[in-house]
């Protein structure tokens, strides 16, 4: 493309619409038409004008706005799409075989379709990320292709600006003018807080030009969100850890080097219907039982510095706190969350051991199950020995009693019973279901009496170090938004010509009637010629020649 | 006018580039799962202290000049309890060559590691990690896992899930000071 | 009489003064006999004073039913769909003092009715907030969104508006279809709220016993005849109406039930009207457009996505993400009410595009504003009762 020459002699870039000095209408099309296009204020989209290697081409293809909403609208139907069944997060099933076997279990062929096709985890699929990335690319692209040549055009505009730009505008007008006008028509529009600049015999007065920049700005803080939507996906800025805190436990938290948690204890309430909850009465009638709070009570402890990992004994208390939900705890940048809960985990177990003929007791024995004594001596002179706990019984193997994890969820026992009647000791195996005699009948037996348990809090661990990124991308976004869309950038041509002549022109980029208002005062103040709306004749005589037709 | 085209291309191949690099790293990043291991091989392994259950202190750097067998395990733990003879047998030949093995169990009872150890006659130096702290910094996930530290405290392997007889012997082998 | 009785009559009293108020502003558009509007303004002003009234008794309702419960009355579907209604009714009042525009309240209206009885269709009883919901951003958070979606509410009903009137009803058109089909789904919604009135009135009951899809078995209350029954259902309620058809686990044959008598209440009305008046309803309609100022339609249909916009990012997004990080975790987690956001989100983004950025303006505008709004309601009937994740109502 060959560069364009004006009549006024200013050489163009390829492109451009209308000429960057006097405003001309450069190509015949716009010349012909009765208003012209003053998006971008007829200047050349920069990749509009070059189109030969494929950078230029990938580049322009991001530039086109055709192309940035389609890639918004795929991106919805996407998103959409995801909700349909739900994601894999949210299914129960951890294993890639049983994720799928869950989709193909519960929702038939639909579901193995939607696994097939990966939307069972849509949201982290690589092409989800790459639309997003996609419409990144066309965010910055379509930003600058349009930004720059419109920040220089705005930049380096003429005052005046030749007749056939003038009686092109929407808001115009012409007729006779004295030799004071323009000086009062200047004087008004400062009071209207324009900014006005004169060149011989003619004025720009400009009001609002920022808001041009809206849509820049808005992009601008888009892209910083998503930016920090990436980092947060870098090691290091972002923690996500979870946390099975049993009461009474004290555990270093996972990925907070030095600091640790203690569980004091978990509870979970809920609204009673009577007294302050009574108008609440009916609700809970309905659904049965609502909870009102889950807490944990938490002591926060730090090693003392240069303290090694497992030399706990000298912890410092940090603070005490209760977690509830919505009222995390936060310390050094981490917070951590109240997010689920088990009631009732075994904690202790009571004994009696009796005579198994006479029911008569020699005394009880509580073994706690966290942490248990070898011996336990009775009052009788009976001790009972622990030869061995397994606390999540599983079986046996080669005569060997197995524990399938640490945790007392089926607690065994071997024991060695010694009474007054029987020095040389009886061996028995206890579970809570059954008691196994290995080495032959026994007098003795330990009869459950009751146990104590224990709640487990679910704690989530988080930090999420790009949150002032995405805050502040937020704000940008908000700003950019506020100042493109509640703010308008109106301008006022007006020159006199060296018969008298007045030519009055008006554009702004949105709110024409606020245009008019402001116009109004200074055709008022100023005694300008009075103006017309060419839009509104141009609708009018469309209105008219349709209605025309269907008369006839 | 050339230059000036030039210019524009290279500005714009940069753009794109670096836009397209942050796409692939993102999609990298979000397969990679952000989960980086903490530990790897040739760090320096952190320093830790834990009690044995006759009381006493072990810290790591106190090995220092020796090589250290790290052990992390659990009473429920099947393949631990395979290891643990073999290791017994191993231990008893290159302890007097500077290799030493500290077996950290992840916060059990005294009682249930007491047990477990005199059953099994174990006689190299058995710690408790009560609130899970050493496992933390160790970023210890399965068990077992086990982690060679030469003598210059530098970790030279990361060993998860069982071993025979011959790898330990070469582990420890390997860590012996010359 | 007490603080909830007289809450819930200033609801009821908002729902007859809007009814009223729509058949007042009907007449003030219709025109008389010459086709002249001399009177337009003149109806239009005791039609809005009446709306006015019944917005007053609304937001009456709305504050003193937070005094009673404690917390802002946005928690469950019935506070949130009334609370909708409510914005859709303010927009409108707004939007008339600026534009004095009767035939907005002729449209509005009658839409925002159906939103106040279909909100009444759930339990509506003052329930207690779970532990999630005990914080002040349900009320910053929620609020925010209701507004705005009752705003952009009002870029549909400018663009329903603009379509009545320019979209050639003589001949067969794509357009004339879809403009049907709008008009259809709003009798649709009315036969929701018949047949559920109907039957809630009559008390009618049903109990049934099911096999759920975990293979647990449950029991489930029918409030409608079930045309479709649970998963090897067997009923409870003796002289009970057997299922005409028994449905997989999957599916939960009761709200499946409630749909079909919507649609089959629905269709008859329609089916009725049509043969009754021999016309389309939006030929019906389309004699009140005569005095619509179209490029002030197209106007306010783009007027209220720029605020609605703004306040939707703010409400449904920023407050939402901080939220969910302080209750959650995690600022976004795709949850399905988070991802509908973002699905509203950007359509009207792109609807921003092409009308700043492709001149997409009066008819084509209008058929956006229209989805826009179609897809506010998705999100607040299907996404809430059949998609529902973390954010499921009651």
């Amino acid at each position: 493309m060959e560069n364009v020459q004006c009549q006024c002699g200013h050489t163009n870039p390829p492109g451009t619409k209308l000429c960057e000095s006097c405003g001309r209408s450069l190509t015949e099309k716009d010349q012909n038409s009765k208003l012209v296009d003053m998006r971008y204020e007829g200047t050349a989209r920069r990749s509009q004008t070059y189109n030969k290697s494929i950078i230029d081409k990938i580049w322009n293809f991001f530039s086109s706005v055709k192309v940035g909403v389609s890639i918004i609208v795929i991106l919805l139907v996407a998103a959409a799409i995801g909700t349909i069944l739900p994601q894999q997060a949210f299914v129960p099933a951890s294993t890639e075989a049983t994720i799928k076997a869950y989709y193909a279990d519960t929702y038939g062929s639909v579901g193995r379709v939607y696994h097939a096709l990966g939307f069972h985890d849509l949201y982290s699929s690589y092409w989800f990320i790459t639309l997003v990335g996609m419409l990144a690319i066309s965010l910055v692209i379509a930003s600058l292709d349009r930004f720059v040549p419109l920040y220089k055009s705005l930049k380096n505009q003429r005052v005046l600006r030749h007749p056939s730009f003038m009686d092109k505008q929407r808001i115009y007008g012409s007729g006779a003018g004295s030799e004071d006008t323009l000086e009062k028509a200047e004087t008004k529009l400062k009071e209207l807080k324009y900014k006005v600049r004169t060149d011989k015999s003619g004025l720009l007065a400009e009001k609002g030009r920022f808001s041009r920049w809206g849509p820049y700005v808005n992009h601008i803080g888009l892209i910083i969100f998503l930016f920090g939507v990436m980092l947060r996906m870098m090691p290091g800025f972002y923690v996500d850890e979870s946390l099975w805190l049993r009461e009474g436990e004290t555990r270093a938290i996972p990925e907070v080097p030095g600091y640790y948690l203690e569980n004091k204890n978990f509870k979970l309430e809920t609204y009673t219907g009577e007294g302050e909850d009574a108008k609440f009465g009916e609700a809970i009638d309905r659904v049965g039982t609502v909870v009102k709070n889950y807490q944990t009570d938490i002591v926060l402890y730090q090693e003392p510095e240069a303290s090694l990992p497992g030399a706990t004994d000298n912890l410092e208390v940090v603070q005490e706190y209760p977690i509830r939900v919505n009222q995390p705890l936060k310390f050094d940048g981490y917070a951590v969350y109240q997010m689920d809960y088990k009631l009732n985990e075994l904690k202790a177990m009571t004994f009696a051991l009796t005579n198994k003929e006479t029911e008569e007791s020699l005394g009880e024995l509580t073994i706690d199950l966290i942490n248990p004594d070898e011996l336990y001596e009775l009052e009788t002179g009976s001790t009972v020995e622990l030869l061995g706990y397994y606390p999540d019984f599983s079986g046996f193997e080669d005569g060997e009693p197995q524990t399938a994890t640490p945790l007392p969820n089926n607690p065994g026992f071997l024991v060695e019973l010694t009474t007054p009647e029987t020095p040389e000791g009886e061996t028995s195996f206890i579970t809570i279901q059954n008691t196994v005699e290995p080495l032959g009948e026994n007098q003795y037996k330990l009869t459950f009496q009751n146990a104590d348990t224990r709640n487990v809090s679910g704690l989530t661990v988080r930090k999420d170090s790009t949150l002032p990124i995405l805050g502040l991308g937020g704000l940008i976004f908000m700003i950019g938004v506020a100042q493109g869309m509640y703010f308008n950038h109106r301008r006022f041509w007006i020159q006199q010509k060296a018969d008298g002549t007045l030519l009055l022109a008006g554009h702004t980029n949105k709110n024409w009637f606020g245009l008019k208002k402001d116009l109004d005062r200074v055709v008022e103040s100023a005694k300008l010629p009075a103006y017309t709306d060419q839009q509104d004749e141009i609708d009018k005589k469309e209105k008219a020649e349709k209605e025309g037709e269907s008369s006839s | 006018m050339t230059v000036k085209k030039k210019k524009r291309s290279y500005v714009r191949a940069a753009i794109l580039l670096v836009m397209a690099g942050a796409i692939v790293f993102t999609i990298y990043n979000s397969f990679a799962g952000g989960k980086s291991e903490l530990l790897q091989v040739g760090d320096e392994a952190p320093d830790f202290a834990l009690v044995d259950l006759e009381g006493k202190k072990h810290q790591l750097s106190d090995y220092q000049g020796q090589g250290v067998f790290v052990n992390f395990w659990g009473t429920w733990c099947k393949p631990c309890e395979k290891e643990f003879p073999l290791m017994e047998n191993q231990y008893q030949v290159y302890k007097d060559q500077g290799v030493q093995i500290l077996a950290v169990n992840i916060a059990q009872s005294d009682y249930e590691v007491r047990q477990y150890a005199e059953q099994r006659d174990l006689t190299f130096p058995i710690v408790i990690d009560k609130t899970k702290s050493v496992m933390e910094a160790y970023n210890i996930r399965p068990l077992p896992t086990t982690l060679l530290v030469n003598p210059e405290g530098k970790i030279t392997k990361i060993i998860t899930g069982e071993m025979s007889e011959e790898d330990i012997a070469s582990y420890m082998e390997e860590i012996k000071p010359e | 009489m007490t603080l909830t009785e007289i809450s819930s009559n200033l609801l009821y009293a908002a729902f007859f003064a809007y009814l009223i108020a729509t058949f007042v502003f009907g007449g003030a558009v219709k025109g008389n006999k010459k086709g002249t509007f001399n009177s337009e303004q003149r109806w239009g002003k005791v039609a809005i004073t009446i709306t006015v009234i019944g917005f007053l008794a609304h937001l009456s309702y709305f504050f003193t039913r937070w005094i009673v419960s404690g917390h802002a009355p946005l928690s469950n579907m019935f506070e949130f769909t009334t609370a909708f209604g409510m914005t859709l009714v303010g927009g409108f009042i707004i939007l008339y003092v600026l534009y004095k525009t009767p035939v907005l309240g002729m449209v509005v209206l009658p839409v925002a009715l159906l939103i106040i009885a279909y909100a009444s269709m759930f339990p509506n009883e003052i329930s207690p907030l779970i532990p999630a919901l005990q914080t002040n951003w349900l009320a910053i958070h929620v609020s925010t969104v209701v507004i705005a979606e009752g705003i952009l509410a009002m870029s549909a009903a400018a663009g329903l508006i603009y379509l009545l009137k320019v979209v050639d009803l003589s001949k067969k058109s794509k357009q004339r279809f879809w403009l049907e089909g709008i008009l259809y789904f709003l009798v649709l919604v009315v036969g929701f709220v018949i047949s559920s009135s109907y039957f809630t009135l009559t008390n009618y009951e049903n109990t049934f016993q099911y096999v759920n899809k975990d293979d647990q078995e449950a029991t489930i209350i029918y409030n409608m005849p079930p045309i479709f029954g649970m998963n090897e259902s067997v009923p409870l309620t003796e002289d009970a109406m057997t299922p005409l058809v028994e449905t997989p686990a999957l599916v939960d044959a009761s709200k499946l039930t409630t749909v079909t008598w919507s649609l089959l209440v629905g269709t008859v009305l329609y089916v009725l009207i049509r043969l009754i008046t021999r016309r389309r309803i939006s030929q019906l309609i389309q004699p009140l457009m005569k005095n619509v100022n179209l490029q002030l339609m197209d106007e306010i249909n783009y007027r209220a996505v720029i605020i609605g916009f703004p306040l939707f990012t703010l409400g449904a997004l920023v407050f939402a993400m901080i939220w969910a990080q302080i209750t959650w975790s995690r600022f976004w987690g795709w949850d399905p009410k988070e991802v509908w956001a973002l699905v509203t989100w950007l359509f009207y983004a792109a609807y921003l595009h092409l009308r700043l950025g492709k001149g997409w303006q009066g008819e084509k505008s209008a058929w956006l504003g229209v989805i826009g709004f179609a897809i506010i309601m998705f999100n607040l009937i299907v996404v809430n009762l059949i998609i529902a994740g973390l954010h499921s109502y009651a």
